[in-house]
């Protein structure tokens, strides 16, 4: 095996020993980049300079690091502010944008030694489920080019799975972190809502969003958590996991567990051999002496439409500050003040964040705000409590991440509503702020990884990662490594 | 009167923090432009609001002192609109559960005592100032009071005249002076009013098309502007012409009020609630501790005042029109000054000066040890009334050393009988025909003769005791 | 629920966003298709249960009034990346009258 196929924390290792240098793993990366972006696009920015540099600054201090992960070259998602470098959120409305401070999660990774390559690309303000509607073009899924690497963290899914990079930092609001994770055979996590700070994250909807790590296995997960977690002072919505340390809670023993296999989502749209592969993770578990229940979610023909409204509703007010006067893009020619809003924002924002926009002010508008957002709030508390009821049969449940593997570039964009539904196993988790983890589980006929997904209850991630851990130590479909996109 | 006016008031008050309500800027007024921001309370992508603790406490201070229920569990709420002086394009407020409903604030005018209904209470982000540049046409955008707290005091339609109206304001900023939580002042725009009105027959029940009037920054433009409202309404209804329901601008130097136009009146805020800002939850506790740290305010004052130290109701209500006097006058007290004696000095020299010199009590130097002290020598008969005077004009701009002054000038008052005597034996001398005069029963020319004596102790001696040897010398 | 091109029209208003006549009759179109889908939240009784916005209960989080300058650097000022200013402010077309 390459050394470019190691884990992270394989890697952290290698560094710390003396095995290669920081610099060697940086300029790794970035050949790596250099030779298969252009086919993936996965990244919007890549920081060559400010990667090297910071490789030397950091090779100085390989003895001293605690931290598992010092050295480690990664990249972040590109809505996700990085102090001095542009941030886009793949829009051109923030085109030019360079924010004067670091998200919470950039500086604690700073902190660990991490080595930031560039900022991977996505769909425009996180919105998608392909990583299609970027201002910077499509992201291309690594194991086949023609495909969609899902989204809307795609361009981090697919530099991990591709070795771009040895871990990325994305955001999930409504599947964003799993979604492309399982599409592109990485294991993603995303966390309980709070655990991670969202200070810097550019915002699409603030009480679903919530920033997780894509990584080649569950312990690179738990090592990246175990950095970036957190109360902060600057985001209110933020606590402090009830947790220790999550690699140290890796015991590779799930005996006892009780895994929930919620009938309701193994019904009608799923297709066969991601059900299939799905089911084989509960007999793995079942193996290694955890049990297996089925339990009832009775609310799952809900999920979407609340998710729709809740986040579209957010999302209408949070990018109603884009608007050609304090920062980023404005419009060329316009007669007055309201004329430049219309004429910035209009050409500013691509179709799928303007469609979102256009639902948000309609479900909090007068006349309309207690039919839908209010009603969606309503049914948001009803979901809360049937996952609260669900666990108490069970720890974790066991579901798809998504009905399909990877769908064909421009196959989901032609029907929103269709492109919303397949959102429909993910959504939940953020709704009601639970962590949910997507790791790979199996292959399809036509080469492409399949997902499962496993929901944990709030702080329940050590229990979610250590469950994919145990999955992973006797399967290696997340050490398969995909060719696309140009010379290893 | 056929036309009785129904008024309601919309008052915003910003809070005396230190730093804004979401972000730790500086309130402090002025600055240069732009100066006073961080990327939060300029809605920069990515960050986040969190409270002030001191904006929460101001607010739950000011909503006791107005006889409001705390709500115990409050949040903020999202008011979209877009306008380049809202970084955002929403500004953080509190729709759904404002900190405190349901208060009062009894005030007093001319024609009586009457009880104002005070509706709600909620704390909201300032927005940041627009200016015209005349040379480019274009707006100048400064967002250094972006993100300062304001609370929003909301009445019930309870006004009827605009003297009902100034007395409530009055009162309201007196209130919050008080309390410490806000330092009103208008031309700072730390306190501004929306005016809601409404005109309807006498007598009428219902509740005519109502106005509201904005950018009203004087009691007195206020008052203005009810007047000019009025009349132009019931003009419009007396002409059979209908009252449109509108914002209208008040223009001071026109003395009458437009429509603003109907673009800005079209809104739908969409509220909804702060997905940013975790709810607030007041404990009892939390509520009796400010409960019962609230200071006296002024209308208690003025009760203890007459009752406790005798004063009238002029000077109690004269003394705690400011809090830094009233809190100057309790410190005269407690220092052992004669509280009538505190009251006059306060009423007669302390104002007088503060006129002369156009200052505000919070300006002043001079401290209540000191004036305690004058008022102490005055007592003790060491120093005469007139020459205290003085010596409070030497040491009031800097709050100098009366006893330092008073040695340095020779004035402690002469209190050895012997030379009273003396003298007032000399000025009889000099003055026999007053001498006569007084023995004729013309009693008023020891007057006179007083003035002699102390006129030649400059001005040093007791006057009681020159009074009392005169009368003994001129009987014997 | 029938969205007409008028309701869609102040919908595009209050965004601030433009749409042409051809745009309108799409957007209304799809509006009607996705609220017609969301209509399934109808068959859910939620009488009497309270809106959650927020998931969890974290309640009170307070920053003490102590002030912090905001560490700007020359190169990335409050105003640095504003498409037009005078040097201390941000200019917009004309706004105040």
């Amino acid at each position: 095996m390459e050394w470019t196929e190691l884990t992270a924390l394989e890697l952290g290792a290698a560094i710390k020993k003396g095995e290669l240098s920081v610099r060697e793993a940086v300029q790794g990366a970035l050949d790596r980049i250099a030779a298969r972006n252009s086919a993936m696009n996965a990244f919007v920015t890549v920081t060559s300079e400010r990667a090297l540099e910071r490789a030397e600054q950091l090779q100085a201090g390989v003895k001293d690091a605690d931290s598992p992960l010092y050295g480690v070259p990664m990249a972040v998602k590109d809505n996700i502010c990085t102090r001095g470098v542009p941030t886009t959120c793949a829009s051109k409305i923030l085109d030019g944008f360079v924010p004067p401070y670091s998200a919470c999660v950039v500086d604690k990774l700073a902190s660990a030694g991490a080595v930031c390559l560039g900022k991977l690309n996505m769909d425009e303000f996180a919105m998608g489920s392909t990583s299609e509607t970027s201002f910077y073009g499509p992201v291309k899924n690594p194991w086949d080019l023609t495909r969609a690497p899902g989204g809307s963290s795609g361009g981090a899914a697919a530099a991990v799975a591709a070795g771009l990079g040895w871990y990325a930092i994305g955001s999930d609001t409504g599947g964003s972190v799993r979604q492309p994770a399982a599409h592109c055979g990485v294991t993603g996590l995303k966390p309980t809502y709070g655990v991670v700070s969202r200070y810097g994250l550019i915002a699409y909807a603030s009480s679903l969003d919530q920033i997780g790590p894509l990584c080649r296995d569950a312990a690179d997960c738990a090592a990246v958590l175990d950095v970036i977690r957190g109360k902060d002072p600057r985001d209110g919505t933020s606590l402090d996991g009830q947790y220790g340390n999550l690699i140290s809670g890796l015991t590779g023993d799930v005996r006892g567990l009780n895994i929930g296999l919620p009938v309701d989502c193994y019904g009608d749209g799923l297709n066969g051999e991601v059900k299939a592969a799905v089911l084989a993770v509960a007999d793995a578990l079942k193996s290694r002496g955890a049990e297996v229940v089925e339990v009832s979610f009775p609310v799952m023909e809900y999920v979407v439409p609340t998710y729709y409204i809740i986040a579209a509703a957010e999302a209408s007010s949070n990018l109603a500050r884009f608007d050609g006067v304090k920062y980023g893009w404005r419009a060329q020619e316009y007669e007055g003040l309201r004329d430049l809003y219309c004429k910035t924002r209009t050409q500013g924002f691509g179709p799928e964040v303007k469609r979102r926009i256009l639902l948000g002010t309609f479900v909090l508008s007068s006349g309309y705000y207690d039919a839908y957002y209010r009603k969606a709030l309503q049914v948001k508390a009803v979901i809360k409590e049937a996952f609260d009821k669900a666990f108490q049969w069970c720890d974790l449940l066991l579901t798809p991440v998504a009905p399909t593997t990877a769908p064909r570039l421009g196959e989901s964009l032609s029907d929103p509503l269709q492109m919303y539904l397949g959102d429909v196993y993910t959504v939940s988790a953020n709704l009601a702020g639970l962590p949910g983890l997507s790791m790979p589980c199996g292959f399809d006929s036509k080469g492409l990884p399949i997902g499962a997904q496993l929901i944990g209850p709030h702080f329940g991630e050590g229990q979610l990662l250590n469950a994919a851990h145990v999955f992973q130590m006797d399967t290696d479909w997340h050490k398969r490594v995909p060719k696309g996109g140009g010379p290893a | 009167m056929r036309w009785e006016t129904v008024i309601g008031l919309e008052t915003h008050v910003e809070l005396a923090t230190r730093t804004k309500i979401f972000c730790s800027c500086t309130t402090a007024f002025g600055g240069a432009p732009n100066t006073h921001c961080c990327p939060v309370c300029t809605g920069m992508p990515g960050t986040l609001p969190v409270l002030n603790r001191k904006a929460l406490e101001f607010a739950v201070k000011a909503g006791l002192a107005l006889n409001c229920g705390i709500t115990r569990y409050s949040k903020f709420d999202r008011k979209n609109y877009f306008y380049p002086d809202l970084p955002k394009a929403y500004q953080i407020s509190q729709l759904y559960l404002p900190i405190a409903r349901d208060g009062a604030v009894s005030i007093r005018t001319a024609a009586g005592d009457k009880t104002i209904r005070i509706r709600e209470l909620h704390m909201e982000e300032d927005a940041g100032k627009l200016s015209h540049d005349p040379g480019t046409g274009l707006t100048r955008i400064d967002y250094n009071r972006c993100g300062v707290p304001l609370i929003e005091i909301v009445t019930e339609p309870d006004f009827r005249t605009a003297d009902e109206a100034t007395a409530y304001l009055e009162k309201l900023k007196e209130t919050l002076q008080y309390l410490g939580v806000s330092d009103c002042k208008m031309q700072e725009g730390s306190l501004r009013c929306d005016v809601n009105l409404s005109v309807r027959l006498m007598g009428s029940g219902e509740l005519g098309t109502r106005t509201e009037m904005k950018n009203l920054n004087s009691f007195k433009a206020i008052a203005r502007a009810i007047g000019y409202e009025a009349k132009r309404q019931i003009k419009l209804i007396e002409e059979g012409k209908r009252v449109v329901q509108e914002t209208r601008r008040w223009d001071e130097n026109m003395g009458a009020t437009y429509a603003m136009r109907s673009k800005e009146n079209a809104q739908d805020y969409r509220y909804f609630p702060e997905p940013d800002i975790p709810s607030i939850e007041l404990s009892q506790a939390y509520l009796e501790d400010l409960r019962s740290a609230q200071p006296e305010l002024a209308e208690a004052k003025r009760i203890r005042y007459q009752a406790e130290y005798g004063l009238t109701e002029y000077d109690s209500r004269m003394i705690t029109s400011d809090s830094v006097l009233a809190r100057f006058f309790e410190a005269l007290v407690e220092l052992g000054a004669p509280p009538k004696q505190g009251a006059n000095w306060i009423m007669g020299e302390v104002l007088g000066a503060l006129s002369a010199r156009g200052m505000e009590p919070k300006d002043m130097k001079l401290t209540p040890a000191t004036l305690a002290r004058l008022i102490a020598l005055v007592g003790d008969g060491r120093l005469n009334r007139n020459t205290a005077v003085k010596v409070f004009e030497a040491v009031f701009d800097s709050d100098g050393d009366v006893d330092a002054y008073v040695k340095a000038h020779g004035l402690e008052q002469v209190n050895d009988d012997g030379l009273v005597r003396e003298t007032a034996a000399r000025v009889l001398e000099k003055h026999p025909q007053s001498v006569a005069d007084y023995q004729d029963g013309k009693e008023k020319v020891l007057g006179f003769l007083v003035g002699q004596v102390m006129r030649e102790l400059k001005g040093k001696a007791n006057p009681q005791s020159a009074n009392r040897i005169l009368k003994e010398l001129l009987t014997q | 629920m029938d969205v007409t091109p008028e309701l869609v029209e102040h919908i595009v208003d209050l965004s601030r966003l433009e749409l042409g006549p051809e745009e309108v009759r799409g957007i209304a179109a799809e509006l009607e298709r996705v609220l017609g889908y969301m209509d399934v939240l109808n068959r859910l009784d939620t009488e009497g249960v309270e809106p959650m916005s927020h998931v969890f209960p974290v309640k009170n989080v307070l920053r003490e009034d102590v002030v912090v300058p905001f560490p700007f650097q020359d190169w990335v000022g409050l105003l640095a990346g504003a498409p037009e200013t005078d040097g201390e402010t941000f200019l917009a077309p004309k706004t105040v009258e």
